[in-house]
């Protein structure tokens, strides 16, 4: 693979802190390699800036493998940019050529205030997993794991679910801010094993209540959720959230 | 000498013994007892949900936006457990003996038998919270073979173990917090330990995202803040993994034992220029069928695929005929770090041998061909039919590869080098993981305890989770029951007030210098000394002078480096400045120690002591033991020993020949 260099136009998203407007700020960065990850064309701005004597773009980042999810912008217009089933921190910038304009905002939601410039507060999601995203099972408790067989394809697509980082993509992309992608990923992760049974019904109600509770959106099927997360987490888990949501209401009544 | 607390009698049986007669605290004085867990990865997560079910009060910190993001989540390959499911002769012992000769003779018996017999509670209790690890058509748990062991123990869920045991160790905590056993703090980092009387009774963290300072009082403090790989600038860690907590109690006179113990993994994509900022491990499970070479003649710049069979040098095959490309990863990593230094380094800084697959594909198609009964069809049919095998036992990593280097694997040979992974080096700790300073804990991978040398593959997860699951529970009950009863320092006690003001004032004068360089470069610095000088060879010059260069180095950050923003805001440029002034005093400790330890062994290889072939040359005779730095301030380090006796194991030199 060709290497080359590109110079690129970037409109960033600077804010404060939460209480004050943000705005948008532009930037010329020239000779930005195409072997670079996107978030190190980032840290080549950020040294420029402190050597200008301004204050670096704040960003979340942790462990630039697409694995801890800690990583939350829009790139110009996409949760996590244009390549499908990559996170921000594995999108390389041979995606990019000479002369291009890039957008970068912030995971922008009502749930997910602005800490400051592309940082964002997703401690709802932490809530939303203490309503009921687990099996309530304490240490010391546990039974010989081959005691539990599960059916290999019960167990793969358990794991599917399970995959998903928390990144929070999922509400950015929606039209709505509706979580409903995470929400339903981990009550499938935990409903299709037997482990999971038990607390089946109050798991789901408790982890849609909290949802709501939150500020989250509803779910009005757009699929741009499963588009644009970067584990491909499918929106079939929506339908088995529906499903046992209903359920579970039906039964309580 | 130190008190290393090693319960009396046979092996196999101190564990039991100690479990059935140490003290207990009842459940309604539980309660009245509050217990600090800094860091959420497996050690801490595991700790501190474990802990909250019992009835203690927890708090619990983490840096990251959420617990459930620490560094253990990026962990692929494994966790090992001696549950012998395959009926391949695999028990406790053989566990046991495989990490303590993994750790090449420098890890304590008694910390490993007792990681390996509680190995199988492990896999237990992950899988009844839901960790859904890989599975055969039966329904039963999947084993692989991992890191040059003979038995199939590692289980894994496919190359995403550490987040899927990361995940259920976090909805545990997440359900003590809803239950309100555990309060948890994100964002918040620690910056000093409280000791009173010689205890450490609490912790001083800045809120990330306000900049103030909070004093928090635990009657027990346990650090699971991880590795400090970190100290090298690049590494596989994570950006945030730093060495702070673990240094904040080294100076205040927790042991640091073996610091040199680093691990270098072999199979990492390259660095690809100067704005590298951290490096990616590709699983060693690709060891398993790639094959590793260099081309014969130095500074071949032909394509890989223009270069005849003839012409290429399978290094590792040639010097370790019986383990080939899987020797274990010092092994490993040494043998491509010869082959470049001496000019045969491929791609285009030359540092990066090539992991090829070709061999792979046309090995996997004819055994599909055979299998469907296809006959004699074209090459390329078979190399069609051996890509499609090697995409569904690896798919994921080498799109990972592609993704990164914009570079195909079926079509082309990888290009990979060695970069550091792990530190076995961390806190001392005795046998109930607490360090020489009373009532302070250290777990996971930021203690020293079990992994010697050298870790061997899918350890680390197992003992992470060992420490928080199943030690930390009962040992720090024996602690705890004298604390039963006796009065609790309030936050305002003049030893927290005054670590505050410590912590106030080191960060006033961190804001105040307002020199012209970045955090970063000094990182970056400081990276590039402790990689050439006390990486993957070492040397008592070229560690003389990176100790040199480290204490200018530090000078001229306290002088030179900038800090913009204000205090009492997010300032990630600050959070930084204060990780990478530690790293400055660690790197320092770290050659030392390298200096002081005339031998090689496991990652740590001096150039002066190796056999005539080049391999690592260890003394048992002066060097069996673990070397304990005391920090004392200005006057540099004193060095305590803790020897290692093996009443059960007899150390020989290893041969992968």
């Amino acid at each position: 693979m060709e290497h080359y260099s590109m110079d690129l136009t970037l409109r960033v998203w600077r804010q404060r802190n939460c209480t004050e407007n943000g705005r948008f700020e532009t930037y010329q960065v020239s000779d930005i390699s195409s072997e670079m990850s996107f978030l190190e064309m980032i840290d080549v701005l950020n040294e420029r800036l402190l050597q200008e004597g301004k204050e670096p773009i704040a960003f979340d980042h942790d462990c630039r493998e697409g694995i801890c999810g800690s990583c939350s912008m829009v790139i110009n217009g996409r949760p996590h940019g244009p390549w499908k089933g990559t996170t921000t921190c594995q999108l390389h910038m041979r995606a990019f050529k000479h002369g291009d304009a890039i957008t970068i905002e912030p995971f922008r939601a009502d749930a997910f205030p602005v800490i400051k410039d592309l940082m964002v507060n997703r401690s709802a999601f932490d809530r939303i997993i203490q309503a009921g995203g687990y099996v309530s099972v304490n240490t010391g408790n546990a039974v010989d794991g081959n005691a539990i067989p599960i059916e290999k394809d019960k167990a793969d697509e358990a794991f599917a679910a399970a995959t998903c980082i928390g990144c929070g993509a999922c509400v950015a992309a929606c039209k709505n801010s509706s979580a409903m992608l995470f929400v339903s990923a981990k009550v499938s992760h935990l409903s299709l094993l037997p482990q999971g049974a038990p607390e089946k019904a109050s798991r789901v109600l408790g982890m849609v209540a909290q949802m709501d509770k939150e500020g989250f959106g509803s779910c009005t099927n757009t699929f741009a959720c499963e588009a644009e997360c970067p584990k491909e987490i499918s929106v079939l888990n929506i339908a088995r959230l529906n499903r046992e949501y209903l359920a579970a209401s039906l039964a309580g009544d | 000498m130190v008190d290393n607390k090693i319960p009396a009698g046979p092996l196999d049986t101190k564990w039991k013994n100690y479990k059935g007669t140490v003290r207990l605290v009842n459940p309604s004085n539980k309660r009245k007892l509050e217990v600090i867990v800094v860091g959420t990865g497996l050690a801490g997560a595991s700790a501190a949900a474990s802990l909250g079910e019992l009835g203690y009060r927890v708090k619990a910190f983490c840096f990251q936006d959420s617990p459930r993001r620490a560094h253990s989540i990026a962990a692929q390959g494994g966790i090992n457990a001696a549950k012998n499911y395959q009926n391949d002769g695999d028990s406790v012992y053989r566990l046991f003996y495989d990490t303590i000769k993994g750790g090449d003779y420098r890890a304590r018996e008694a910390n490993v038998h007792r990681l390996a017999e509680i190995s199988t509670s492990i896999i237990d209790q992950c899988v009844a919270q839901g960790v859904p690890f890989a599975r055969e058509y039966g329904g039963l748990l999947s084993n692989r073979s991992f890191g040059g062991t003979q038995v199939q123990r590692t289980f894994y869920a496919a190359g995403q173990t550490g987040q899927q045991l990361l995940i259920g160790a976090y909805q545990a905590l997440e359900r003590q917090v809803a239950l309100g056993n555990v309060q948890m703090y994100s964002r918040h980092e620690m910056l000093d330990i409280v000791k009173v009387d010689g205890k450490a009774r609490g912790i001083i963290v800045r809120d990330l995202v306000s900049g103030e300072l909070e004093r928090h009082f635990g009657h027990a403090v346990l650090l699971c803040s991880g590795g400090y790989g970190n100290v090298f600038y690049l590494s596989t860690n994570a950006m945030g993994c730093n060495v702070t907590a673990s240094w904040k109690a080294h100076r205040h006179g927790a042991y640091f034992a073996n610091p040199c113990f680093t691990q270098i993994h072999p199979t990492c994509i390259p660095v690809s220029g100067d704005h590298q900022s951290k490096l990616t491990l590709m699983s060693e499970s690709l060891r398993n069928d790639g094959r590793i070479w260099v081309p014969r003649n130095a500074g071949d710049d032909r394509k890989p695929t223009d270069i005849p069979e003839e012409e290429r040098d399978y290094f590792l095959e040639r010097r370790y005929p019986a383990f080939g490309n899987l020797v274990p990863r010092d092994v490993a990593s040494r043998a491509a770090k010869e082959r470049c230094d001496a000019g045969h380094g491929v791609g285009s800084s030359r540092q990066a041998v090539y992991l090829d697959y070709a061999d792979a594909i046309q090995r996997y198609g004819r055994a599909e061909a055979s299998k469907r009964n296809l006959g004699d069809i074209p090459k390329e049919a078979i190399t069609g039919l051996g890509r499609d095998v090697i995409s569904e036992k690896y798919g994921n990593l080498f799109d990972m590869y592609e993704k990164i280097t914009g570079e195909n694997p079926y079509e082309a040979p990888m290009r990979i080098y060695p970069a550091v992974h792990y530190t076995m080096g961390g806190l001392w700790v005795d046998y109930e993981l607490m360090t020489n300073i009373k009532g302070l804990y250290c777990l996971g991978e930021a203690n020293f305890s079990d992994h010697g040398a050298n870790r061997l593959g899918a350890s680390a997860l197992m003992q992470g989770l060992a420490d928080g699951y199943f030690v930390i529970p009962y040992t720090i009950g024996n602690y705890l029951a004298d604390e039963v009863g006796k009065a609790n320092e309030t936050v305002n006690h003049p030893a927290f007030l005054e670590a505050e003001q410590r912590c106030q004032e080191r960060i006033e004068k961190l804001m105040s210098i307002q020199g012209r360089q970045s955090v970063e470069s000094f990182h970056k610095r400081l990276g590039k000394i402790m990689w050439d000088k006390c990486g993957m060879a070492r040397s008592e010059e070229g560690l003389q002078d990176a100790i040199r260069q480290i204490r200018a180095l530090r000078e001229e950050f306290w002088s030179d480096v900038r800090i913009p923003g204000n205090i009492l805001e997010m300032n990630p440029e600050l959070d930084k400045a204060g990780r990478v002034a530690d790293f400055l005093e660690l790197g320092e400790l770290m050659c030392l120690d390298a200096l002081e330890r005339h031998e090689s062994c496991g990652g740590h290889f001096r150039e002066e002591y190796q056999t005539p072939d080049g391999e690592a040359l260890r003394n048992d005779a002066d060097y069996m033991y673990a070397a304990l730095w005391e920090n004392r301030g200005e006057d540099g380090w004193a060095l305590h020993k803790e020897s290692l006796v093996y009443d059960v194991v007899k150390p020989s030199q290893r041969s992968y020949k």
